[in-house]
């Protein structure tokens, strides 16, 4: 069964073919008749990947130019990341006040330490520190958790 | 008079449309309440609608639907792995829940619910509970082993792990500072610009002529505000996925 219209639009989007589908030249079930026509067959597979790949390339690139551009969500984000971790700081330290009876101590203690975990949100926000459960994590089983997106391809 | 007519903040007033009280607690069905109902009732009937055709070539509805569903499976895998995807219904229920309410506040004279902080805080506490919960109930006491980071000199374990617990639980509310402050502030930016151009067309025909910017502006707005409600609702996903992750993999 073919569907000719989801066919054009598939190609016209960029969308690699899922499943290698028999040519004119080499119908399906037929081995191939000489290394010619394997050649041929290979260029064309190799030039439709290339242009799946620059596809994905500059999908990439307008993602990162985005990224760039809204300035103000990422000034929403470091901001709140700062602030939040103040105000937690500064809070848990005003309810250790109020339950302790120790009145200015456990808040300046704590506003202080909220700012140092203000500034640690920050840093991770934007990379420049790693998560708190990376360093701990193995690497293996990081790379196993990751899902492998070539897999559904066939070997070269 | 003018004043009144584009008091910016007016649009975020919660009114009391069912009074309702359950001993000292006041329970009324606001306007808030009826938007967030809204939310739910056009995100559940989009989605049932939308799908039920179950055609194998689908549908321009039935396409929009299965993009939402493979979108937010593709964000949750590469954040937390497969064992992630268990919370899939959460995620995909969170992501919609915030996508149409943000949608649905772009409509004029629409209410936005994500625009008040305590919304979007009860959201990052379901997020954060069901972190903890769920961490706590699989790992054991391994969990807090998420705090105390490897290779640190020993005098220095008690301070950095109070200001990674002060970082874990600060989560939740730059998660819904994030989303709040991007709401109200693209809202009010919106109704300021739109105001100009009430106050000024008042101003004769110079002011008239002159309207046309902020119009323009107002129009440009409009747009950014869209991408902003999608985004967010993008930011939200990804961060609740990234946090399930250290549920589920809190170290070894």
């Amino acid at each position: 069964m073919t569907f000719p219209r989801f066919e054009a639009w598939a190609r016209n989007a960029g969308v690699p073919d899922m499943v290698e589908r028999p040519t004119d030249a080499n119908p399906a079930g037929s081995r191939p008749s000489s290394t010619n026509d394997r050649e041929g067959q290979l260029r064309q597979r190799l030039e439709r990947l290339g242009e799946s790949l620059e596809a994905h390339r500059a999908a990439e690139e307008a993602a990162n130019r985005r990224g760039k551009s809204s300035g103000f969500a990422q000034a929403t984000k470091v901001a709140s990341e700062f602030v939040a971790g103040v105000i937690v700081g500064a809070g848990i330290g005003w309810g250790i006040d109020k339950a302790a009876g120790t009145t200015p101590w456990a808040l300046i203690v704590f506003l202080l330490l909220g700012f140092a975990a203000g500034v640690l949100n920050v840093l991770r926000a934007e990379g420049k520190v790693a998560e708190a459960g990376a360093r701990l994590r193995e690497p293996s089983e990081q790379e196993t958790q990751r899902p492998n997106r070539d897999s559904d391809r066939p070997a070269p | 008079m003018a004043a009144d007519k584009v008091d910016p903040i007016h649009q975020f007033h919660i009114t009391k449309l069912v009074p309702i009280n359950l001993g000292h607690y006041d329970v009324s069905f606001t306007n808030s309440s009826l938007f967030m109902a809204a939310t739910v009732i056009v995100a559940t009937l989009f989605l049932v609608m939308a799908s039920s055709g179950r055609s194998m070539v689908p549908n321009r509805w039935q396409l929009v639907a299965e993009m939402s569903y493979s979108f937010v499976a593709n964000t949750l895998r590469d954040a937390a792995g497969k064992a992630g995807m268990q919370f899939f219904p959460l995620v995909f229920s969170l992501f919609m829940f915030v996508l149409v309410a943000n949608l649905l506040g772009m409509i004029p004279y629409f209410f936005t619910i994500t625009s008040h902080i305590i919304v979007t805080f009860c959201l990052a506490m379901l997020v954060i509970t069901t972190v903890v919960v769920y961490g706590i109930w699989k790992h054991g006491f391994h969990f807090f082993g998420l705090f105390v980071p490897s290779g640190v000199p020993a005098a220095l374990v008690p301070l950095v792990t109070m200001i990674e617990v002060i970082s874990f639980l600060s989560r939740p509310i730059s998660l819904s500072v994030r989303l709040f402050a991007n709401m109200l502030a693209g809202h009010i930016t919106l109704k300021v610009f739109a105001g100009f151009v009430v106050t000024l067309s008042a101003a004769g025909v110079a002011g008239m002529a002159g309207s046309v910017l902020p119009l323009a502006m107002a129009v440009a707005l409009t747009a950014l505000e869209f991408l902003v409600a999608f985004l967010q609702a993008y930011v939200f996903t990804v961060l609740t996925c990234m946090y399930l992750n250290d549920a589920i993999h809190p170290g070894h």
